[in-house]
């Protein structure tokens, strides 16, 4: 078990890990696996980041498990166990139902063609071309397209086979039709190519996993350990300030909120006043709300699928989506299948949602504002799940402030921040030599596979900068 | 190192990234990307482990480098002979 606090505690690593999101905690195992000393610090009591789950009562909620594409298979084989990739199962209904459309698939390309030529009378070279031209397009690609663009290139004015495409991404991510193409094809591309997974036993069990890897490793992990400051030397980083203590570290990686790392953690004057304002340009994607609906012991639910987009909005709308007052809202429905030994269903209902329409509130509002949310979703739900309301015996939502106070991110951002944030977290180790960023940035490393992957990259990065002090001694 | 040997050390590493592809009969004249099913981040950590295992770096501007089996050996010979 990681130890909470900071007592008796090393004061010396290769490396310091600031945040548990994903990003850090594979971060910090591909560093361990190098063979490089580690301590990962985390604010809360519990590793994850947004990969977070609660327990009321007899049910535990998942936060952020939702579906993610299946290259978290490999992804998980190659830098946890085999044992954690063996728990990624595949969702087998994606349900669509709002007043353009509605049926169920299996998110894939053979489905989506199927359903773009039968459904929409789309004809299936342009479906074709739609799919490899997505699957073509990588980062280093022009970003200057929009996803407005590239849908109304290959389906003009086809408000419907927009919704289609973009409506369960902006879920997954907080994009619109005004971020660039090139990451709306690398998002949509990732679960085209075989659907959406899960998995299995829950977010609990996989960071408990996780946990139990990077112990095996030597990772020194601290819960309730804040980090304050970066220190440096001249412009070198020379470690961290956790709960009041200095850490001497040859390398540090924030994990931590993009904005928090540059503009707060880091002294004024470390990095150039142009750095800073550029940082201070990146826009934050929004936040969420959550309403977690916990089903009594013995109730059973009909399979509904297994992820509903729901929405009564005439058209997809971005804007309309972020909006206080909800038309659309996605379902994800836990099963008894997906906690074994456990014979529970549960249904967390996410919305996209602004920080500022929440934070605002008085308390006296912010409450009633809570219960309306709660009361509204069950409303929707009673559309696929009529007896909902008898079947209920917990009922919990989160707002942006929620999701602020247990991840520290500006604004509660659950989907970190616009495409901008890309070259600013790349190019920190330039500014401030010794200090890396991971996290979720630009949607593309963003989400549970892209948030992994991103932990890789620049653990990458942290391996050469430390071979290089090593070879810089000998 | 001889080029024998570096290409072993190679085909294992890779055998450890993507131990699901069948390495027996590739052409050392074909990028590897086309013969077996690569993607970047395999790709990173080949590199990754050249490092951990042999204390060499590979410079981001070199990765073209390694595109097909020769040019990885060529180009690996250099830092590899002496070990």
């Amino acid at each position: 078990m990681a130890l909470r606090g900071i007592k008796n505690i090393k004061l010396e690593y290769d490396c310091v890990v600031i945040g548990a999101g994903l990003g850090g905690l594979t971060c910090a195992n591909r560093l361990a696996q190098s063979n490089h000393s580690v301590l990962l610090l985390e604010h809360h009591v519990q590793l994850g980041g947004l990969a977070a789950w609660f327990q009321r009562k007899h049910h535990i909620f998942d936060v952020a498990l939702h579906g993610f594409p299946i290259g978290m298979m490999k992804t998980c084989r190659k830098y946890w166990t085999n044992e954690i990739a063996k728990k990624i199962v595949k969702l087998k209904g994606i349900r669509f139902d709002n007043p353009q459309f509605s049926f169920t698939t299996t998110y894939d390309r053979k489905s989506f063609t199927k359903l773009m030529t039968t459904e929409f009378g789309i004809d299936s070279s342009s479906v074709e071309q739609f799919f490899n031209y997505t699957r073509s397009m990588t980062f280093v690609d022009d970003t200057t397209m929009t996803t407005r663009e590239l849908f109304e290139n290959f389906f003009p004015g086809r408000e419907d086979v927009w919704r289609l495409l973009m409506e369960p991404i902006t879920y997954a991510n907080g994009s619109t039709l005004e971020d660039p193409a090139v990451s709306y094809s690398i998002v949509f591309s990732n679960f085209m190519s075989n659907g959406v997974y899960t998995f299995k036993g829950g977010t609990d069990l996989i960071i408990k996993l996780m946990e139990e890897e990077l112990i095996k490793n030597g990772v020194e992990i601290r819960t309730r350990a804040t980090v304050e400051k970066i220190t440096h030397n001249k412009d070198v980083i020379t470690g961290v300030v956790v709960n009041g203590q200095h850490i001497a570290a040859k390398a540090v990686v924030s994990n931590a909120n993009l904005k928090t790392t540059i503009l707060d953690l880091l002294d004024d004057g470390l990095v150039s006043e142009e750095f800073r304002t550029k940082t201070e340009k990146v826009r934050i994607n929004n936040s969420s709300c959550q309403v977690y609906i916990g089903i009594k012991e013995g109730e059973e639910i009909e399979y509904i699928g297994d992820l509903i987009f729901s929405s009564t909005a005439d058209r997809f709308d971005a804007l309309k989506m972020l909006d206080k007052n909800v038309t659309s809202r996605t379902f994800s429905i836990y099963y008894p299948w997906m906690r074994p030994g456990r014979e529970r269903y549960a249904i967390v209902s996410s919305t996209n949602a602004r920080f500022e329409n929440w934070n605002e509130l008085s308390e006296g509002q912010y409450k009633l504002a809570k219960n309306a949310l709660a009361e509204d979703t069950l409303h929707c739900l009673e559309k696929y799940v009529p007896d909902i309301r008898s079947k209920v015996d917990h009922l919990e939502v989160a707002t942006p402030c929620t999701f602020k106070r247990y991840t520290l991110h500006v604004n509660g951002s659950s989907f970190g921040t616009k495409f901008e944030g890309l070259p600013v977290s790349r190019d920190i180790c330039s500014k401030a030599p010794g200090l890396f960023h991971t996290g979720s940035v630009a949607i593309i490393m963003s989400g549970w596979l892209g948030a992994a992957n991103y932990g890789v990259i620049v653990a990458n990065e942290v391996d050469r900068y430390l071979f290089g002090i090593s070879e810089g001694q000998e | 190192m001889t080029r024998e040997s570096i290409k072993a050390a190679i085909i294992e590493i890779i055998n450890e990234i993507v131990p699901d592809e069948d390495l027996s009969d590739l052409d050392h004249q074909k990028p590897l990307r086309d013969q077996i099913d690569l993607d970047s981040m395999d790709f990173l950590d080949i590199v990754m482990e050249l490092r951990k295992k042999y204390r060499i770096e590979v410079p981001e501007e070199d990765y073209d480098e390694l595109s097909t089996m020769n040019s990885t050996i060529d180009y690996l010979l250099p830092k590899m002979e002496s070990l």
